[in-house]
């Protein structure tokens, strides 16, 4: 049977733990608050902390609800018929999954840990922030964008609902609206469908210094946001302390979101699926365009040399 | 046809087409169309597919491009000579004007496209809208212009 109330124990009982969250608001501040920080701003999610109240998802909508669609029916109809309508805006108290509406969710997941003793975890299951993130490299309008600070964010403005980016995305984090946006002004029957929607790290609170919304409510400094040398050194510490397991430093080449569990991750039975992400090892799926761009560099150079080469074999013949 | 040109327009022509086919794939359209359905035609859905096959065949066309500017230059310095296919008086035609201009601008605009996805590379949001259009433009330019000479059979040189 899980036993949450010893993975709590396991965890209070670590001296470590305490004292990661006041060295994690000083680093947070620090962070959020240096302009002249060239590093991208990383948190720690500290999973073993967490108590599943939902307090962050909470916060989280409060804090992002000026955002969300307020979509108008009906919505026109989308040529051909296999396009489908993704409409959450009569559902948008849902918060077991992510959807346009619920940008970060309380996954539950169980373990055994080393001991033998069968726990449950709960897992706050967002945008992972990727350092080179898909979602926004192949959008092809733009409307993703990262910004200096790693965050990235799809403008509501300009997304076009085409999905492109979730499909993209090796946990299919960002989620779709219909009926709303820059589509609707366009060719709403033939190209587009909505827009998408996902975590945006709270940009318009870092951008006052302040803290995201699920960070500030969640009364377990579950979270830590701080600089990137000092979240990896600080989640590498913590698991190192309680002897636990780190996702999300190389998954898809690096996030910006590092999750410490006390147990594998390979051993947490957990939901997924749609609006569910998994925490499955991820390859860095930007790295094949990375390796093609220095062919880009050589291809002209060959391209070059050939054309001297041809040019010196004539020149020798009619010599 | 000039027949020494004969390969590099198999090259050209061939890399024209998927170029273009993986360039419009990174627009989500092919499967919403189902062009993607058709057998054969599935990796148009693909993205990371498509992206890899544009920048593979990006490559390609620029190593191509660096080798007919070249050879072209060559050429006309050594007219007069057994090369005579291209002399000082050769002329390139207005409607392969047009191409190269579009082809310039697709490869300059691409370059930038390449390095903003690389890691740890953030151009300005407008920057990056603006990039995207651009190279949307002038593919419909380059396209629109390979369109008409090949209706109308005219040659990049005259
Ligand atoms: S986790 Fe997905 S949505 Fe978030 S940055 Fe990475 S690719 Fe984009
Ligand atoms: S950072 Fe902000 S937008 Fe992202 S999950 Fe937390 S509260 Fe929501
Ligand atoms: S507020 Fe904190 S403890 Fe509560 S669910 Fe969210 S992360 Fe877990």
């Amino acid at each position: 049977m899980s036993s949450p109330i010893s993975r709590r124990h396991f965890l209070k009982t670590s001296v470590f733990a305490a004292g990661t969250a006041i060295v994690g608001t000083g680093a947070a501040n620090a962070a959020i608050t240096s302009d002249e920080e060239k590093e991208s701003l990383v948190t720690l999610i500290d999973i073993s902390r967490c108590i599943g109240c939902e307090e962050c998802v909470y916060a989280c909508r409060d804090a992002n609800a000026h955002k969300f669609a307020d979509p108008k029916k009906p919505f026109p109809k989308m040529y051909p018929d296999r396009v489908p309508v993704e409409d959450w805006s009569d559902r948008r108290d849902v918060t077991d999954r992510l959807t346009p509406y619920n940008w970060l969710y309380i996954q539950y997941a169980s373990a055994t840990t080393k001991e033998g003793e069968n726990i449950s975890l709960t897992i706050p299951r967002r945008c992972m922030h990727c350092q080179n993130p898909p979602c926004v490299k192949l959008c092809p309008w733009g409307a993703a964008k990262q910004e200096k600070n790693g965050l990235s964010r799809i403008d509501s403005q300009i997304c076009l609902g085409g999905s492109k980016c979730k499909k993209a995305c090796p946990w299919d984090i960002p989620q779709r609206q219909t009926g709303t946006g820059l589509y609707l002004d366009l060719l709403p029957a033939f190209a587009g469908n909505g827009v998408m929607y996902k975590c945006d790290r709270c940009y318009q609170k870092i951008d006052k210094g302040e803290q995201p919304a699920c960070i500030e409510a969640c009364p377990e400094d579950v979270q830590t946001i701080g600089k990137r040398s000092d979240i990896i050194k600080m989640a590498k510490d913590l698991a190192k302390e309680m002897d636990g397991y780190i996702y999300g430093l190389d998954e898809n080449g690096g996030t910006n979101t590092i999750y410490v569990s006390p147990v594998p991750f390979d051993q947490l039975v957990y939901d997924t699926g749609k609006g569910k992400p998994h925490m499955h090892p991820v390859k860095d799926t930007m790295a094949a365009g990375s390796n093609l761009a220095i062919a880009m560099v050589i291809a002209p150079i060959a391209g070059a040399a050939a054309a001297v080469g041809k040019y010196y074999r004539q020149m020798k013949e009619e010599a | 046809m000039v027949y020494h040109f004969k390969s590099r327009r198999i090259i050209y022509g061939l890399t024209l087409l998927f170029i273009a086919l993986s360039g419009f794939a990174q627009m989500p359209i092919f499967k919403r169309y189902y062009i993607a359905d058709i057998p054969g035609l599935g990796w148009l859905a693909q993205f990371y597919v498509t992206h890899a096959i544009h920048y593979a065949l990006a490559a390609v066309l620029m190593g191509l491009c660096a080798y007919v500017v070249l050879d072209y230059y060559f050429a006309r310095k050594t007219s007069g000579t057994k090369r005579i296919q291209i002399t000082k008086d050769t002329r390139i035609a207005a409607s392969a004007q047009l191409k190269i201009a579009a082809l310039s601008g697709l490869i300059i605009t691409g370059f930038f496209m390449v390095v903003k996805n690389l890691s740890g590379i953030y151009f300005p949001h407008g920057v990056v809208i603006g990039l995207d259009l651009l190279h949307l433009l002038f593919a419909m330019v380059l396209l629109g212009a390979t369109a008409y000479t090949w209706v109308r059979r005219r040659t990049w040189i005259l």
